[in-house]
């Protein structure tokens, strides 16, 4: 079969497809986002049934992830790396369940934090649930993985954690596919009823078999061949090379061959018996890690060694951020010769608001609004309206996680500060600000919750909002006033109007909602050419 | 063989395209390739470059190791120098257009920067926009451009005709013809001046 040119994150979809997906579940998230919007594009997807709308969030794409297992099918979620947090409940306790139809979860982490906030390494929350996880280090690998995946999820009943990073999500690379596609499962119940009843009679029970488990789990790290010990002849080092941490220790060796022996790791639990013995036969250790150094902290352990273990710990990586083959250079003691000079008058480009977005006038009116009230901090969340931060705006003090705009404002009203302001796209507020904004109305707070209505879930390329068309009956329904309900537009013209109405609700003393509603201008942009299709 | 290219601009102005574009023709050309971009937030208005690597044997690194790069393809002038801890000291080129994109008000003055480039030995700083506007597509410098380095891309543009068909083929007939033009109009820039 011919090759096909895929992202890391095409190669995953691709692979699912092929390996007899019934459903993926997701929410939108750089750098994962690609993986279903793969499978909601692919006509083969398509004709063979496969379900890929958007969740509202990670934890009820997760659920019914979950739920797709538990009727014996093949079901993926995917998430970036903090998406995971806000699926920490369905995730742990699947692991004590177990999984009934395949059942894998991809977690695409971002080292270096190109889009995202902070830069935690997802196999740590595999190591926690005691699950399986596979680092593939090249887009073939992460679609040979992606089968094996479901392979194992079923061979074990348990769920599968697939973790790729930012450089393998957004690379291309020709992938081979298999040849032939596997038929869905049929629908097929748990012959343990009890399976996924967490008691605590059953889940004790339960955690038993999950740790009984591990012996196996091992067995397939070691013997699998995703994990690799390659013998060096010079005993000096020894090299653990994790997912793509291989690759940038290999660009350093032009003819491939490497005089240190590797472990070469894409599969976890760590092998314990391929990692003895490379430290038996190796004077010192350095551990590769593209993310942090999770097993370079294990494998050194709590009280010192006899023998040297260099990582990131120690510095001879450097201790955050990506890896890159200069960084591996210096680490195995290689001298490379850099480039120029990157001279001083090149300026940051930072992103910044399109031209003609919506959110630029609602800034503008919210602004003006708030000079009223003096030294005041609005309080916001995580999308594209994050970049009212930046100058010329200024207008944002806060971006912590999904939904926290419109609780933080809460626990800062209730200490008194006034008045008190969230702003949170519409996507944002499916996701995790309703509960915060029952909380206000349970407690009756005086806090103004601005939802900047764009249509669409913007940041991450115009996927579909859940929110779309159900805001202000949403808002009711949680308890807001519909008279403190205020829909507007934010255009220009409208500005002396949008700031008079902004005053009026930031003043008011109750739970007040300001929804200011016009298209994203670039989803606006590709509505427009759709329609002339 | 091997040949290693930074492809930058600023979100927008088609940097990530040509990557493709080169992708697409080398893995026809039967080539290993290997090509990372930058994707999210940088797409509004910020820097974007993609690492594209193809050769003849297998590559490791999704990414360039600095001092290694044989070619940083820019649509625009300072973003060129953004990149250029990773050229190749000796054999590296710079190919660029040269009308800055100014969206920050910190932005240098031209003259600093055609300064900057001349520094590195191996440049070509050319008006590739006004040629993409003479053949009426000023939103095809990115392919012009793509044109003029095709010249030192080892890939036969024949192949980057036919990428750049696939590439646009879903954007209609008028797209298609628009873009090949323009990637024969920067060729023959090549071909001729440079």
């Amino acid at each position: 079969m011919d090759k096909l040119l895929l992202l890391g994150d095409e190669a995953i979809a691709q692979a699912a497809i092929d390996a007899g997906l019934s459903g993926v579940f997701a929410y939108p998230g750089t750098p994962s986002t690609e993986i279903t919007e793969y499978i909601q594009d692919s006509k083969q997807a398509k004709e063979l049934g496969i379900r890929s709308n958007w969740a509202c969030n990670e934890k009820t794409a997760m659920e019914a992830a979950i739920g797709m297992s538990y009727a014996g099918k093949r079901a993926m979620f995917c998430c970036k790396h903090v998406g995971m947090n806000v699926a920490a409940d369905p995730f742990m306790n699947s692991a004590i369940t177990g999984a009934n139809g395949g059942l894998v979860y991809i977690a695409a982490d971002d080292p270096s934090m190109h889009s995202s906030q902070d830069e935690q390494d997802s196999r740590q929350y595999a190591d926690f649930a005691m699950i399986p996880c596979l680092e593939p280090s090249n887009q073939q690998e992460a679609y040979d993985m992606t089968q094996y995946a479901f392979d194992l999820s079923e061979t074990y009943h348990t769920p599968v954690m697939i973790r790729v990073t930012t450089r393998l999500a957004h690379s291309r690379a020709g992938v081979e596919r298999k040849n032939d596609v596997r038929k869905q499962n049929e629908l097929t119940l748990p012959s343990d009823k009890r399976q996924y009843i967490l008691l605590p009679v059953n889940a004790k029970r339960h955690y038993k078999s999950l740790i009984a488990k591990q012996a196996d789990l091992m067995r397939e790290s070691e013997n699998k061949g995703f994990n690799r010990l390659i013998e060096g002849t010079d005993k000096k080092l020894g090299i653990v090379a994790c997912g793509l941490g291989y690759n940038y220790l290999m660009e350093n060796f032009k003819d491939g061959k490497c005089p240190y022996s590797i472990l070469k790791v894409s599969q976890y639990p760590m092998p314990e018996n391929l990692l003895q013995k490379l430290y038996d036969e190796s004077e010192e250790l350095l551990v590769v890690e593209e993310g942090q150094p999770i097993y370079e902290r294990l494998i050194k352990g709590l009280l010192k060694n006899d023998k040297a273990i260099h990582g990131r710990l120690d510095g001879t990586i450097q201790r955050d951020g990506e890896l890159s083959p200069n960084s591996v250079a210096k680490a195995v003691g290689i001298e490379v010769e850099g480039g120029f000079e990157i001279p001083s008058i090149v300026a940051p480009r930072p992103p910044k608001l399109c031209d003609g977005c919506p959110h630029r006038d609602s800034y503008l009116a919210l602004n003006d609004a708030m000079k009223e009230f003096g030294d005041s901090r609005v309080f916001s969340d995580i999308g594209c309206y994050t970049l009212g931060a930046l100058p010329p705006f200024n207008a944002i003090y806060s971006t912590v996680d999904m939904g926290a705009s419109i609780t933080m404002a809460k626990g800062a009203a209730e200490a008194s500060l006034k008045p008190t302001v969230a702003v949170i796209g519409d996507s944002t507020f499916t996701h995790s600000g309703m509960t915060g904004l029952l909380d206000c109305c349970v407690d009756n707070i005086p806090v103004t919750v601005i939802i900047l209505d764009n249509d669409i879930t913007a940041m991450t390329g115009s996927q579909k909002s859940s929110a779309t068309g159900r805001i202000e009956s949403i808002c009711t329904g949680i308890g807001v006033d519909p008279a403190h309900i205020r829909v507007l537009s934010p255009l220009a013209k409208n500005h002396e109007e949008n700031v008079k109405i902004m005053k009026e609700e930031i003043a008011y003393q109750g739970v007040s909602v300001i929804i200011p509603r016009r298209d994203c201008i670039v989803w606006a942009n590709k509505k427009r050419k759709m329609n002339k299709k | 063989m091997k040949i290693d290219i930074i492809l930058c601009g600023v979100g927008g102005m088609g940097a990530l395209s040509s990557a493709a574009i080169i992708s697409k023709a080398a893995l026809e050309m039967g080539m290993y390739m290997k090509q990372a971009e930058t994707h999210g937030m940088s797409q509004r208005g910020g820097d974007v470059q993609s690492h594209l690597r193809l050769s003849d044997q297998p590559i490791s690194s999704d990414l360039i190791p600095e001092g290694q790069c044989d070619l940083i393809l820019s649509v625009e002038p300072m973003e060129a120098l953004r990149y250029v801890n990773f050229l190749n000291k000796k054999d590296g080129w710079i190919i660029t257009d040269s009308n800055p994109f100014v969206n920050i008000p910190n932005y240098p003055a031209m003259e600093e920067v055609e300064k900057e480039i001349n520094k590195i030995p191996n440049h070509i700083f050319h008006d590739f926009t006004k040629i993409a506007k003479e053949i009426g597509n000023p939103k095809g410098v990115n392919m012009v451009v793509l044109g003029a380095a095709s010249k030192y891309l080892k890939i036969d543009i024949e192949k980057l005709e036919d990428a750049v068909r696939a590439n646009f083929a879903r954007k209609g007939e008028d797209i298609v013809d628009a873009n090949i033009k323009a990637l024969r109009a920067g060729r023959e820039v090549a071909d001729k001046q440079l």
